[in-house]
């Protein structure tokens, strides 16, 4: 039967290719051999199977969806808890500290001097909650012990002027290796990406040597004057501006726009994320740095807060939770407040 | 009407119209402007000068936005580059006698430089790969249709705001010889009733940790950002060819994220070199040998003054990082060639 409906298809595409329009034999499908009841339990059947298909999707996304739930949420616990610890033991009044975490310490402190560590077999408790919530710790940090504030004060004026410099310098460097290319600015492109590759290790040994050329070794200068040469942002920079369509560029010259308008009109405009994430990367990178004021910077009153907080000690614990804190915040107020745009400048920078 | 009639009038208008375009044609014609050789030449050169002129201030205006940089880069770091490898050649900063390699043979023979490299080295071999693999899983985790996502990325991303110096003291009351990381028996995996994990063996896997939890959510949000570009018809068109999971992400998102696999292993390789910065804060100035980086070793030289063994030892590093990453960047060029085929 299936080789007779066949030569009939076949004979009817031969008289349709010759324009004689005969009738079509009608299609045969599945259910023609069926009889009526057939048909209905068959469709019956379908339904139940299909249902049951739907509902074991169901299940299965559910549980696919539960287990990365549970993946996701033990890696964001994971991402949060160090913080969240540092917050909640800040309001731990000294004493309760001591107890918790003071055979923590003395053992540390034990191996950091070489004096024979105290190994005690205890186990620390580790408190979540306070039991008493004190703001002790934040006042003894603020009205008791200026080194504090003044090291929180030393971190601003470096980062502060580093971060602003930076931005400026970089904004019209990376305009001039976007607009401009040519076979020998590409190769000194290049150079720049290789030095920003350079690990401190490599860069700070010149940078030591140059400011001891000037005299500006162990002042301020010495961290600020090469963090604001870094071509770190001009790299970024420059691959977002070349991003720019060139058509905007073209248009603007055609209505007679001098270079420098394109610069504030056209290009600082369109990567306006780019140089707000660039922004914030820049100074959560110096508000951490640690390399340069340890070597540039060898008078101790001058370091900033973040090499200082590894110095605390024994004695300090009280405080060291607050003053841990209190550091953390700046960085993270930045980060609530420019998330999208850090995000957004972040991935378009891996994005080609 | 009649069919003569039709033709009659036909003729009668082709015939009057075909003088007209004649003319026409006569008056759009382009008389040849016969110009004088000699002048000719001129306007070229002149044209010619006017291009050199306006490439030259072309080249200018770009310079010009370009110098506070050149400035800067050249005076902090291209000069003192070049004084450094005058002085690797050199015996000592005050002695100016060129003595060859010998500053050389001395970094490269120095037991501290040899065990500081290699550690340095291992913890890049391990950290970048982690980091890389960790992050690229953890964005798919989030891609696959999770709800909340922007929850957990703005969350996973939050440690890489938080100075590595706020988060030393959580990281000592884990792991230290009292502390709650042996308080909850994990040292037990090590083989070793309690730990002292900075002394240990197993200092480097404190310290892995602390880069993973560190670096994960900027390599993560670089992931996404690229799963994202994935245009959807193609993978939608690999579906209903029946491809499965798998089959999709190897055949279709990977060759997507490629740029970007290159771009987060370079980010990590150059944050793995940064490590230092947690070393130090976590153990101090003389941590143990598994601990011993690279920037101890030039740290202690400036504590020494030999000036001549650091440039030597940077000019080593400059040389070794700038193999590894045309390495890279060669690796990346042959790969995208790939791609595009």
């Amino acid at each position: 039967m299936d080789a007779e409906i066949r030569a009939q298809r076949r004979r009817a595409a031969t008289l349709a290719r010759r324009h004689v329009f005969t009738e079509v034999p009608p299609m045969t499908s599945f259910f023609d051999s069926m009889s009526k009841e057939e048909r209905d339990a068959f469709f019956k059947k379908e339904k139940v199977r299909s249902v049951r298909v739907l509902k074991r999707r169901k299940v299965t996304k559910t549980i696919r969806i539960t287990i990365c739930m549970i993946l996701a949420i033990a890696v964001a616990v994971f991402a949060i808890i160090p913080i969240f610890f540092t917050f909640l033991n800040s309001f731990m009044s000294s004493p309760e500290i001591k107890d918790n975490y003071g055979i923590i310490f003395e053992s540390l402190s034990g191996h950091m001097a070489d004096k024979g560590a105290t190994y005690l077999t205890k186990t620390p408790t580790l408190k979540l909650v306070p039991q008493k919530v004190s703001i002790e710790q934040y006042k003894n940090l603020l009205f008791m012990s200026p080194t504090y504030l003044f090291k929180f004060w030393n971190s601003i004026i470096l980062v502060v002027p580093i971060v602003a410099g930076q931005m400026a310098v970089a904004c019209l460097a990376s305009f001039s290796f976007a607009r401009y290319r040519r076979k020998r600015r590409e190769v000194l492109f290049f150079s720049y990406i290789i030095l920003m590759l350079m690990p401190f290790q490599v860069t700070l040994v010149p940078n030591y040597m140059i400011s001891d050329k000037l005299g500006i070794l162990n002042t301020n200068w010495a961290i600020i004057l090469p963090g604001i040469f870094s071509t770190f942002s001009i790299f970024l920079l420059t691959k977002y501006m070349r991003q720019i369509p060139s058509a905007y560029i073209e248009a603007a010259k055609l209505d007679g726009a001098t270079e420098w308008q394109i610069f504030t009109k056209i290009a600082l405009p369109t990567c306006k994320s780019a140089i707000f994430a660039l922004t914030i990367l820049l100074f959560i990178d110096y508000w951490n740095m640690v390399e340069q004021p340890l070597v540039l910077l060898t008078e101790v009153d001058k370091q900033p807060l973040s090499v200082f907080l590894s110095q605390i000690n024994e004695a300090e614990i009280g405080i060291a939770f607050a003053a841990s804190a209190l550091y953390m915040i700046p960085p993270l107020l930045i980060f609530l407040w420019g998330e999208e745009y850090l995000v957004e400048g972040i991935s378009r920078s891996g994005v080609k | 009407m009649s069919k003569y009639t039709d033709f009659t009038t036909v003729s009668a208008s082709e015939t009057s119209v075909k003088p007209e375009t004649e003319k026409k044609e006569k008056k759009n014609q382009i008389t040849p402007v016969t110009v004088d050789p000699s002048s000719r030449a001129k306007l070229l050169e002149q044209k010619k000068k006017l291009h050199k002129i306006r490439k030259i201030q072309e080249w200018g205006l770009f310079t010009g936005y370009l110098t506070p940089s050149l400035v800067g880069v050249m005076l902090f770091f291209f000069l003192p580059l070049l004084m450094l490898l005058k002085t690797s050649f050199q015996k000592s900063s005050t002695n100016t006698d060129f003595i060859g390699f010998a500053n050389y043979e001395r970094v490269l023979t120095n037991e501290a430089f040899k065990s500081a490299s290699l550690n340095t080295l291992t913890f890049a071999g391990l950290a970048v790969p982690l980091a890389v693999l960790l992050a690229l899983l953890l964005a798919l985790l989030l891609n696959s249709g999770l709800p909340g996502k922007s929850v957990f990325r703005s969350i996973i991303l939050n440690p890489m705001m938080v100075p590595v110096a706020s988060v030393v003291l959580i990281w000592q009351v884990f792991f230290s010889y009292n502390g709650v990381m042996n308080g909850w028996g994990v040292s037990h995996i090590f083989g070793s009733d309690k730990l002292d994990w900075f002394k240990s063996e197993h200092a480097q896997i404190v310290i892995l940790v602390l880069f993973i939890w560190k670096n994960l959510g900027y390599n993560m949000v670089l992931f996404l950002a690229a799963l994202n570009n994935i245009p959807g018809e193609i993978l939608e068109s690999a579906m209903m060819d029946g491809a499965g999971a798998f089959k999709r992400f190897f055949a279709i998102k990977m060759h997507y994220l490629s740029p970007t696999f290159f771009f987060v292993a370079i980010m990590s390789l150059i944050n793995s070199f940064k490590i230092f910065r947690e070393v130090y804060l976590l153990t101090g100035d003389h941590p143990t040998d598994k601990l011993y980086m690279l920037q101890h070793f030039m740290n202690n030289q400036f504590k020494k003054l030999d000036y001549s063994k650091l440039s030597a030892g940077a000019i080593i590093m400059c040389v070794v990082m700038i193999i590894i990453v045309g390495g890279l960047f060669f690796a990346e060029s042959k790969f995208d060639a790939d791609v595009e085929e």
